[in-house]
């Protein structure tokens, strides 16, 4: 089993291989297109900023890549959020692999949105024995609002998609690789129950 | 329902932790990695270490550390004392940390938190604010709480929000140490006065002192050292406590 992490400067990457680690699986930071397109699973992790982030990755042709990518591929936090058409944050335009916008909070609550919050409406194998109402660690200011991509969806003043499927591409808004054993699940069910 | 997080906190000096812990299940009562793992399995919901060292390889030391506690535990975490510098954020993020906490640095050029933030995104940008009250004023103190300046808390709460700061811990000097309660009053204007989410410190000494930060300090967050280390507290009691009490509490 090959698992690549997309390099691609987008800060904290080293925890999603160290959970990995902890799984029992050994994944490759890379950037490299041929080694990205010959792993068996791909994580797009991405924190920071929409547009600089997308800029990193039209800079190293990966803009291309990802949408083209056959084998199961999730992306994490941002890494989502850049799968979709279009973010608000920097009004970037995405990779659009999902048929959806992320938009801006817009609530009398906290923003960014930041600690554990319940997760609930889970489908998909990537949620195989994790419960309704499980706890996941979030940090965000934008979301995708739910809609017939959604495989699990959370509430921050609305309810909204926290995780998402089509084809072969997943995305979760949470990190599972701070999430507690629920979370490390959810990477391991990515790795051996996502075929497709 | 997003829930209010408890979070233990770890003086670490040269790689070890630094004040003494009750813990008879330790091996190892020095090793925060050990520590760290016991409070993750408990259901603390985040974790802060405070590097306190002041030894020329301190910036090594701690970033081994750093990757140790990445590699064992499985919540985020937060690591702050002496950052100066976008090299010192760069050098941490990449060992692991989920979070920075800036101090004094962020008083002295404050700049420092809109460049961290632009590079690293606002989510890993907690500014670290340590006040007391002067003659009835909340002023910012530097340097552990021992050096005093003229600046004004809440503006220069605000001042950080704008600059890109992704949370703000504020210490009230006036408390910590007391385990009299939080300073929910100063607490409550901050998350009044600001969108981004206030983590609470200086003053547990009970459980009730959470209930009380929650609600009357509006806090996000709460953090707390001995209370825990000495197991004066216990974190599942204390979450199981709060949850009874109607707060939104991860169990």
């Amino acid at each position: 089993m090959k698992i690549a992490i997309i390099d691609y400067g987008a800060g904290n990457v080293k925890s999603i291989e160290f959970a990995l680690q902890r799984l029992g699986f050994e994944s490759e930071l890379t950037s490299d297109a041929k080694t990205i397109k010959a792993a068996d699973r791909v994580i797009f992790p991405g924190v920071g900023e929409a547009s600089s982030a997308m800029q990193m990755l039209r800079r190293t042709g990966l803009d291309t890549l990802i949408p083209k990518l056959k084998q199961p591929v999730l992306g994490i936090c941002l890494g989502m959020q850049l799968m979709c058409k279009h973010c608000e944050e920097g009004d970037t335009k995405g990779l659009g692999i999902f048929d959806v916008n992320v938009v801006k909070f817009n609530t009398n609550l906290k923003v960014p949105q930041v600690g554990w919050n319940t997760i609930f409406n889970l489908k998909s194998a990537l949620f195989k024995s994790v419960e309704e109402n499980s706890y996941m660690y979030l940090v965000h200011s934008y979301y995708v609002p739910t809609y017939n991509n959604s495989i699990a969806t959370s509430d921050y003043g609305l309810e909204y998609s926290v995780a998402l499927h089509k084809d072969n591409f997943y995305g979760v808004q949470f990190h599972p690789e701070k999430s507690g054993q629920i979370g490390e699940q959810v990477l391991e069910n990515f790795i051996v129950n996502c075929n497709k | 329902m997003l829930t209010k997080r408890i979070i233990p906190c770890l003086d670490i000096k040269n790689g070890r932790t630094v004040k003494g812990v009750n813990f008879v299940e330790l091996r190892d009562a020095g090793d925060p990695v050990e520590l760290a793992k016991i409070y993750a399995d408990n259901y603390a919901d985040e974790l802060v270490f405070l590097d306190i060292s002041a030894t020329e390889e301190r910036r090594k030391t701690l970033a081994k550390l750093v990757e140790e506690i990445a590699k064992h535990i499985n919540i985020p975490f937060t690591v702050g004392g002496g950052i100066s510098s976008v090299e010192d954020v760069a050098l941490l993020l990449k060992s692991g940390a989920d979070k920075v906490s800036i101090n004094s640095a962020a008083v002295k050029n404050p700049k420092l938190i809109s460049e961290v933030a632009k590079r690293f995104g606002s989510q890993c940008v907690v500014v670290a604010i340590d006040a007391k009250q002067i003659d009835g004023h909340w002023k910012v103190h530097l340097v552990g709480g021992k050096q005093p300046t003229d600046i004004d808390l809440f503006e220069w709460a605000k001042e950080v929000q704008e600059l890109g700061a992704g949370e703000i811990l504020f210490t009230s000097m006036d408390h910590d140490g007391t385990k009299a309660g939080f300073a929910n009053e100063a607490l409550a204007k901050l998350s009044e006065e600001l969108h981004i989410p206030i983590i609470a410190s200086g003053g547990a000494g009970n459980v009730k002192h959470f209930e009380d930060t929650f609600i009357l300090g509006k806090a996000d967050a709460a953090l707390a050292a001995s209370v825990f280390h000495f197991k004066e507290i216990e974190i599942s009691d204390l979450k199981n406590e709060l949850k009874s009490k109607g707060i939104s509490i991860r169990i």
